[in-house]
């Protein structure tokens, strides 16, 4: 994964509450076998009418949002199912981060093994922004990995929380993975010590 | 959002042995999480070890090709378990899949299992299923165990005492290459449902209160331990309802401490332990439920002696109600204003008598066998109203063909209900099993948000009694006028 540092980037206000996953790419796009081409189905739903055209009401279809980096969304942002494509798909549009009061968590882990940061904020700075946003097309902010720092218009700059492995793997373009193997003569060990004689083949072989 | 009642300090509660080493009185959770922890190294996540992994075909095609293109194996493809249930028709599965991008999701996991030596319930198996239905019903799912899947109902396995959760696909390829994650200790939360239920409220209701209690991000950083009376009477079954529904409620899991219901459950299953190895395993269950004064971070309370057959109206799993309850005003809530739009429904009115047009039977909340044994026996000798559809899915291979052999299929068909094969079916509307637009459909599944279950489609979620007792009135109906 590339490195994650510092970026500016346009903002574009959907101020919902729990925008689910089946919201963000619904389940009849989830058939592919790939990470890439979902961005085309974001928000499918909203986003396009039934005969297919774009619905001219939707924030993402208005022409002040082209080229938008930043999403601004309600509270509680990304809950409900576990697929990875949710942020495969706000990548895959262009965003690079989500602003929300809160995330749900496997939302939010999903998107930092992607790169895609969820930003939390308080709720007078989402609200500050998101009417910013409404009233001004192509209003920008800067986001800043390395500080935890979110730049408003204003120039006021807000700090973030975030986990502090996962930022330290996004600043570096580091992998979990790789962190994970580096371990394995603890996990053979966890293995010996720890009984357990659960084995999934029992099972094909009682049914075969 | 939630309410925290416990008011105990975890200090207060601890307590010397005579020794004159502290011993803190530990939850469920605490047990199991403190026996999977790996290693853990200042500033990272520690690395908890994962008994069991199961995999389905929608939300691990992208991890295997992680695995080709790092050139690395699955590690312990004998705590790895397959199958297929989103995807997958279930109207005569004998047939090719007819959706070729489908078709070739499914001939993916094939493929994957194949080359990676990992066991698989195929179409057509004896042991396939829907993933959550199938874990347990093989005996792969047990007590104390940390279980993983690409699916937030993972959850659905705590009922056994299990810490188990939903993972997104990278964390897939971690598990398959690895057999661990990257995991953060969470906060616990008692759910507490004391009381005793009355006739017609089976465990759906339970759930769905809590949710329309704390709401759907009211769990989010905890893990849900349901404890009470109320609990303790449920089947094995309706614990595995009850957890399936945790994520609903924003815990990443739920879990139930097991008692001698659970090993009940588990004796003489293909994959539970036998001979010695029961007894071993017994000895360590029994020595897993919560100690007297462990201290959760927070307890919610709900009195199950209150609660009514419980339905949701909105669009998304906390927005419900009793089904004689009004369904609330907007009162310049933006989400309750959009949700009703949505619906289509007029605030302030019960939902009880709205008319339906589907109703479906199925998913890993509510596909089990006791499920359709309890919307059989309230249809037996009825018919479903001609303006309804009715879809009744078993949850896996083994149910249906148990359904046959007691009748419960003939029941469903004479009512006029379509019986079919196993999968997920109209829970997700991944294979066509699907609402058109505008349409309402009364669910026994776990989801009602927007198109969930096909676009334009509007969703209320309910108990399988409710669900059957609908689909005779052609609209949302009190079970208990049946029982």
């Amino acid at each position: 994964m590339q490195a994650v540092t510092s970026f500016r980037g346009k903002a574009v206000a959907l101020p919902v509450s729990d925008i689910d996953t089946d919201q963000i790419i619904p389940a009849r796009f989830l058939k592919t076998i790939e990470k890439l081409g979902l961005g085309e189905n974001l928000f499918n739903d909203w986003r396009y009418l039934p005969d297919g055209s774009r619905n001219p009401d939707f924030v993402l279809n208005r022409p002040a949002a082209a080229g938008a980096s930043v999403l601004l969304a309600g509270d509680n942002f990304g809950c409900g199912s576990s697929r990875e494509h949710a942020p495969w798909a706000l990548i895959g549009y262009g965003f690079r981060a989500v602003i929300s009061t809160s995330f749900a968590d496997i939302f939010r882990n999903n998107s930092l093994k992607n790169g895609l940061l969820p930003v939390i904020v308080d709720q007078a700075t989402l609200t500050e922004l998101q009417e910013a946003a409404q009233s001004e097309a192509g209003l920008e902010v800067t986001i800043d990995l390395a500080s935890q720092e979110l730049e408003l218009p204003t120039g006021r700059r807000v700090r973030f929380p975030i986990d502090g492995f996962s930022r330290q793997c996004l600043l570096e373009g580091g992998d979990q993975l790789s962190y994970i193997q580096q371990r394995m003569g603890s996990i053979l060990a966890y293995e010996r010590s720890a009984s357990s004689e659960l084995d999934t083949r029992l099972v094909s072989r009682a049914s075969a | 959002m939630g309410r925290d009642r416990s008011g105990r300090s975890a200090i207060a509660l601890r307590r010397c042995d005579t020794l004159g080493v502290v011993n803190t009185p530990r939850t469920l959770y605490d047990k199991v999480w403190d026996s999977h922890v790996v290693s853990h190294d200042e500033g990272a996540p520690p690395v908890l070890y994962i008994d069991l992994h199961l995999v389905h075909e929608v939300t691990s095609p992208q991890a295997f090709q992680g695995l080709r293109d790092r050139g690395i194996g699955v590690r312990r493809p004998d705590r790895t378990m397959a199958t297929m249930d989103h995807s997958i028709p279930t109207r005569d599965q004998t047939l090719p899949i007819l959706d070729p991008i489908a078709a070739k999701q499914v001939e993916q996991l094939r493929i994957n299992c194949r080359e990676f030596d990992i066991p698989l319930a195929d179409v057509g198996d004896e042991s396939q299923g829907i993933v959550h239905v199938i874990g347990p019903e093989l005996g792969l799912t047990r007590p104390g165990i940390t279980v993983v899947c690409g699916d937030s109902h993972t959850s659905t396995h705590g009922a056994f005492g299990a810490l188990a959760f939903g993972i997104g696909t990278t964390e897939v390829e971690h598990v398959l290459a690895t057999q661990c994650l990257l995991q953060h200790r969470s906060k616990t939360c008692e759910v507490r449902f004391h009381g005793r239920p009355r006739q017609g409220i089976v465990a759906k209701d339970l759930i769905l209160a809590l949710i329309a209690e704390i709401g759907i991000g009211g769990g989010t950083g905890f893990v849900f331990e349901y404890t009470g009376a109320a609990i303790r009477s449920l089947s094995m079954e309706g614990r595995m309802t009850v957890c399936n529904m945790s994520i609903e409620g924003g815990a990443r899991a739920g879990m139930v401490a097991p008692d001698d219901g659970t090993y009940q459950y588990l004796a003489g299953r293909p994959a539970s332990p036998r001979g010695a190895a029961w007894e071993e395993a017994l000895e360590q269950w029994r020595a897993l439920p919560s100690d007297d004064g462990a201290a959760y971070d927070r307890t919610v309370t709900i009195d199950a002696a209150e609660l009514e057959p419980m339905i949701t109206w909105g669009t998304n799993p906390g927005m419900g109600v009793g089904l004689n309850q009004p369904v609330p005003e907007p009162n310049g809530n933006a989400s309750v204003r959009k949700a009703l739009d949505y619906m289509q429904l007029e605030a302030g009115r019960p939902l009880a008598g709205q008319p339906v047009d589907v109703v479906f039977v199925g998913s890993c909340t509510n596909s089990r066998i006791s499920d359709l044994r309890a919307a059989a026996e309230l249809m037996k000798g009825r018919k479903v109203n001609p303006r309804v559809r009715m879809l009744v899915v078993p949850g896996s291979e083994k149910v249906r063909s148990q359904a046959e052999s007691e009748g419960l299929a003939e029941v469903f068909r004479q009512a006029g209900a379509d019986w079919r094969e196993a999968g997920c079916s109209m829970c997700i509307a991944m294979n066509g099993d699907q609402l058109s637009s505008g349409q309402y459909c009364v669910s026994t599944s776990n989801r009602n948000f927007e198109g969930r279950q096909g676009k334009g489609g509007r969703t209320f979620l309910a108990s399988p009694l409710t669900a059957a007792a609908s689909a005779i009135e052609g609209a949302v109906a009190d079970p208990r006028r049946y029982l």
